[in-house]
């Protein structure tokens, strides 16, 4: 087992001819992910990359068999993009897009509610199964199969997180980036119930940032029912108060969304904090063997 | 993207906001005739700079005369604004806002904002205004009243009433409250507006409702179809290394330290200040070249970093995903050959392509300083550039 991906999920990529989504999911079929076509509006009935192209998202679920979608369209598009998945009752749709307009995300938000698919990101990597799927636009030979869930608001830096990992023989059972946007479709505590029930996962390491109240919620979920160990990181923790780093999620305000506040709710929740982003994958070992 | 008070104002008037007369000006010339053709007993001078806490950083003044506005606006142009929203740097006054004073009988606290715990709008409202606001959440919470509004529903007159009640008004005041927020509300979408904020928002002595302040946000992400509010950017707002910065593509932001940090990715970026903090050492920047990084986003980083007389060091993190790190490592020794940088350059470079990438590196003749990790990096640049 693993969440919401393995080696039998079908998949289908929107935007599929376009350059993102041609150069991913080259990489993805590389890796052996089940990709079985892709939606460009216009070009139904082409082939590309030797796979079918349909028209629209309900086509190709109906001619694939599809259950999950990857979103590559331009931001401008996103929405519209995510709604079509949506409407198509898929199991899963993870938006890699960033720059999507936040009033768009809340109408997909509005859109989604009572709906079956669930949304990962927008403006995040993706999702790996190692050695089974690969969602999205992480390098795949840093990740390695085994019982770590990994889960992220970043990027690069779940990249720095899975390689440590890995080099420590950590392997991972799914890893998950939900995106730095303010409005995500799916947070850290959806995902952790997934692990929660998950068999092959044993433990989960979570890496947050400044900003937003997603890292504070994961605690409070932990503390409650979540029955693994935890590592967390929280980057910004040198970031000064009231400037933007970059993510439309790294804003401090009102006191809360901190650094300081999201390491002591995570540690009163048992959480095993990493000081440092050097020591993710050996403060997880290390607790791990504490309990070992 | 923040634009400044008279902008918002401005928009506020379209949509039938009432706020005060006024005009923006850039010269103590132009206050003194603003002065003249506003109708009023005396006026106010605004400092319009992107960042709140104006008035008790001595960017909001009083005048009586038009001479005295002229006096003042001489006084206030061209100085440094250093507000407990500007940081320690400060803002430099390029405009003034000379607006017609009026007699306040009481002030409110009025926000629109996306809210994002509750993805939603929420409006915040409380009769204690003119204050700041987080003063008044912190000792007196019950007096601020937050409405999280239904994006199908939106505003409501049972939200309309429960303001008009937080503000002890009268219930002759309830068409004019309706019109103010239904207008505000209909402003904030319209625009794809993040914040829009009134403080304070004024019962004036003629028993009209006026917004004496305007802050307002727009979405970064909508600006593609926001032409309008695109065209109200202020660049100058920004620092010169940020604009640059922008312009390509990168994100920058200054700090105070030695430790010049380009890096790949904004939760790297942070991570990569953190650990040279934990090292002991200081940033100098929050640097993120982003996932699209090419040749020429690097020479544009090194650029920014070169100009940066506080950057004793620069520390590479690039963690290559799509990005192969052959290229980065080819556009490094370009820009550090082409730039002449004098100063360690520490690079840790991961990933794809890392090997070829660590060749070309050192077949390049430069004196760089290679880390395997982050922490070998981060101990290997504070080590330089504290020694």
């Amino acid at each position: 087992m693993s969440i919401l991906i393995d080696k039998h999920t079908k998949l289908i990529c929107q935007g599929f001819t376009g350059k993102q989504g041609t150069f991913h999911s080259e990489k993805a079929l590389e890796y052996g992910s089940f990709l079985k076509g892709g939606v460009t509006p216009g070009k139904g009935g082409t082939r590309h990359l030797d796979l079918p192209v349909f028209d629209t998202v309900l086509e190709a679920k109906e001619k694939t068999g599809a259950t999950a979608s990857v979103i590559y369209v331009p931001p401008a598009f996103a929405m519209g993009a995510i709604i079509e998945a949506v409407s198509a009752e898929l199991d899963l749709v993870v938006c890699i897009t960033e720059g999507i307009p936040v009033y768009d995300m809340l109408r997909v938000k509005q859109f989604m509610k009572g709906k079956k698919t669930r949304l990962i990101g927008p403006n995040c990597p993706g999702l790996i199964t190692p050695g089974q799927c690969k969602v999205g636009i992480m390098p795949a030979y840093i990740h390695k199969k085994g019982p770590i869930g990994v889960l992220s608001r970043s990027g690069t830096l779940t990249y720095e997180a899975v390689w440590q990992l890995s080099s420590l023989a950590l392997g991972q059972s799914t890893c998950v980036g939900i995106g730095g946007d303010p409005i995500p479709g799916t947070d850290f505590v959806d995902l952790l119930e997934l692990f929660n029930q998950d068999e092959e996962t044993s433990a989960v390491v979570i890496i947050g940032e400044i900003g937003g109240e997603a890292e504070e919620r994961a605690a409070e979920y932990i503390k409650r029912e979540f029955k693994k160990p935890v590592t967390a990181f929280i980057a910004g923790c040198s970031a000064p108060a009231g400037k933007r780093m970059g993510h439309a999620g790294a804003i401090i305000s009102g006191g809360k969304g901190t650094a300081v506040g999201k390491l002591q709710a995570l540690e009163s929740a048992g959480v095993s904090i990493a000081k440092s982003p050097a020591e993710i994958g050996a403060t997880l070992k290390n607790s791990l063997s504490k309990i070992n | 993207m923040e634009i400044h008070e008279y902008q918002a104002k401005a928009l506020f008037k379209q949509s039938n906001i009432k706020t005060l007369d006024s005009q923006v000006v850039d010269s103590a010339e132009q206050a003194f005739h603003a002065a003249k053709s506003i109708k009023a007993h005396s006026w106010v001078i605004k400092a319009q700079v992107h960042a709140g806490g104006r008035g008790l950083a001595g960017g909001i003044k009083k005048a009586s005369t038009p001479e005295e506005v002229q006096k003042v606006t001489a006084q206030i142009l061209g100085q440094k604004l250093i507000t407990a929203q500007t940081g320690k740097e400060g803002k430099i006054i390029r405009q003034v806002l000379v607006e017609a004073a009026c007699i306040i009988e009481k002030e409110f606290y009025l926000a629109l904002l996306l809210d994002r715990s509750s993805q939603k709008v929420s409006l915040i409202a409380s009769v204690e205004g003119g204050v700041s606001i987080e003063e008044v959440a912190e000792k007196t919470p019950e007096k601020i009243l937050k409405i999280t509004l239904d994006p199908l529903c939106g505003l409501l007159p049972f939200h309309v009433m429960a303001v008009l009640k937080n503000f002890k008004l009268p219930l002759s005041f309830f068409q004019k409250l309706n019109f103010f927020l239904s207008s505000l509300y209909q402003l904030l979408l319209e625009k794809e507006s993040t914040l829009i904020e009134i403080n304070p928002l004024a019962q004036t002595a003629q028993g009209e409702l006026v917004a004496l302040d305007a802050k307002m946000s727009i979405d970064d992400n909508a600006l593609f179809r926001q032409e309008e509010m695109k065209s109200l950017m202020d660049l100058k707002e920004l620092p010169v290394e940020e604009q640059k910065a922008q312009a390509y593509g990168l994100s920058f932001v200054k700090l105070s330290g030695h430790i010049g940090c380009l890096v790949n990715g904004a939760g790297l970026a942070m991570a990569t200040m953190d650990i040279v903090k934990l090292k002991k050492g200081q940033p100098a920047n929050f640097l993120d070249v982003g996932g699209g990084v090419d040749s020429k986003k690097i020479d544009v980083a090194f650029q920014i970093l070169k100009e940066d007389p506080d950057v004793k060091g620069i520390l590479v993190n690039i963690f290559g995903g799509i990005v192969k790190c052959d290229l980065i490592a080819e556009g490094l020794v370009k820009a550090i050959k082409l730039l002449h940088i004098s100063i360690p350059v520490v690079v840790r470079l991961e990933g794809t392509h890392a090997d070829q990438a660590r060749q070309i590196l050192n077949n390049s003749g430069l004196d760089l300083n290679f880390a395997d990790n982050l922490e070998e990096a981060a101990e290997k640049v504070v080590s330089l550039v504290y020694a």
